[in-house]
């Protein structure tokens, strides 16, 4: 069973139609009882860090996410979830994340330079790091993905398995052995996107 | 390198696409999801939907559409039309919409932009501006470009993004339907003061029209049209070839 964490933010009828389409069955919750139950997690989210990890804490659903995490269940963060799988953020003060990935949420206007805009909204293109992740199996080098974002993943070099530019090196994914994040929306990068969450259902 | 994006944009009224001519392979022009799913395989990398409808009973209709082509579409789609306050975000975000544009809602009521971003976030509110020249400044106009607001147009655009709208569509009233290319000037205007992303819109009559607007502003991030792709004028997959032909990035499918 693939469960979509649901804690009450950010609409999930587009993420939980894209499963549907590539023919996967999904649940949406934020019941720890169905989480518990879970053999894949997708943690999604828009808006701000400090409310989403705070709805987490809220439900309890950060301890079943991290003991999941911890017994081998795959574990895909999309945009503000991927960012939650963090040690921690600095956007608008600084904050605790799940610490399922080292590094940190830092923002985009540190690194880039000053004339580019602010979110980093549209279809830029993936490089994948030396060795290819199997989240990746479907893909090519350069294929282009949706990001909508304003903050990245920052002194992640040991999980990052896919770069974007945009001004300067961005995280654009990363992982940690069954903990999978994209900064990007698979959701929303078409067909390309649709073959990242077929690889992701695939794995075991 | 982040590409440019092509837009198109689809005017629904009672459920229904309003404009559009025969496409080969589409059954029905008229319908939503059949003409977005065409764009979208042929390389759209957004979509623009605006509810025209007057009467209330016919939203409902419009948001049923939504949920069809947010089950189809897996592309970034944008909503527009009749956006007053925060109840219709919830809305169209609820059937899939994953940016509300607004424009004559954010001159009624002042705290919209403010108020929609700090509950949903600065990606997710486009503010959409009817502007036209007005001796020498350019106006903000609202009801569809039939009334001058006053507004000077670049101040009022600062404001938003100060509010928190986190994309500008500028829509210029003087280049709009004449065919004859962007509007080059407002948009350079536009482009100076914008720290977001801007969206060009409001007179594409043919490809080079395009080409003309990324090479002379490398700040302007999309370009939307409507009629011109509705009408068969111009297929997005020869736009496309013809920007990256031209050294412009875009994205290739």
């Amino acid at each position: 069973m693939i469960v979509i964490c649901d804690y009450g933010v950010g609409n999930l009828y587009s993420l939980a139609s894209s499963f549907k389409a590539i023919g996967k069955d999904v649940v949406i919750s934020g019941e720890k009882s169905v989480l518990e139950k879970a053999k894949k997690i997708i943690l999604p989210g828009v808006g701000a860090f400090s409310d989403a990890i705070g709805k987490l804490r809220e439900k309890g659903l950060d301890r079943v996410i991290i003991e999941r995490a911890n017994l081998g269940v795959p574990i895909l963060g999309i945009c503000l979830g991927m960012q939650l799988l963090f040690d921690k953020s600095f956007e608008y003060g600084e904050h605790l994340g799940l610490g399922l990935i080292k590094g940190e949420i830092r923002p985009i206007k540190d690194v880039i330079p000053s004339d580019l805009k602010v979110p980093h909204i549209g279809w830029n293109a993936l490089n994948f790091s030396k060795e290819k992740s199997p989240i990746f199996k479907y893909l090519n080098e350069g294929d282009f993905v949706y990001f909508i974002h304003s903050y990245y993943g920052a002194n992640c070099d040991s999980s990052v398995i896919a770069t974007t530019e945009y001004g300067a090196t961005l995280t654009a994914a990363v992982s940690n052995k069954n903990v999978y994040g994209c900064q990007f929306h698979p959701e929303k990068s078409g067909e390309v996107g649709l073959k990242i969450l077929k690889a992701f259902c695939e794995m075991e | 390198m982040i590409s440019k994006r092509i837009i198109p944009c689809l005017d629904v009224k009672n459920g229904r696409v309003v404009k559009g001519k025969n496409f080969q392979g589409l059954q029905d022009v008229s319908s939503p999801v059949e003409l977005g799913k065409y764009y979208s395989d042929k390389g759209a990398d957004e979509l623009v939907f605006y509810d025209i409808t007057a009467s209330f009973e016919n939203r409902a209709l419009f948001t049923d559409i939504l949920k069809e082509v947010a089950s189809t579409i897996f592309i970034p789609l944008t909503v527009g039309g009749g956006i007053n306050d925060l109840t219709d975000f919830d809305r169209v975000l609820k059937c899939g919409a994953d940016k509300v544009s607004v424009n004559s809602g954010a001159i009624k009521n002042p705290n919209l932009i403010y108020d929609a971003a700090k509950r949903y976030g600065n990606q997710c509110v486009v503010l959409s501006v009817d502007a036209k020249r007005v001796d020498g400044t350019f106006k903000v106009f609202a009801k569809g470009g039939r009334e001058n607001t006053g507004i000077d147009a670049l101040e009022w655009i600062k404001r938003g993004i100060d509010n928190g709208a986190g994309e500008i569509v500028l829509n210029s009233i003087d280049t709009d339907g004449v065919k004859g290319g962007f509007d080059l000037e407002m948009l350079k205007a536009v482009c100076d003061i914008s720290s977001v992303p801007v969206i060009a819109s409001g007179g594409a009559g043919n490809i080079s029209h395009f080409v003309e607007l990324f090479k002379t502003l490398p700040k302007v991030d999309a370009g939307l049209a409507a009629s011109i792709f509705h009408f068969g004028e111009v297929e997005i997959k020869d736009l496309k070839n013809t920007l990256k032909a031209n050294g412009i990035p875009v994205r290739l499918i």
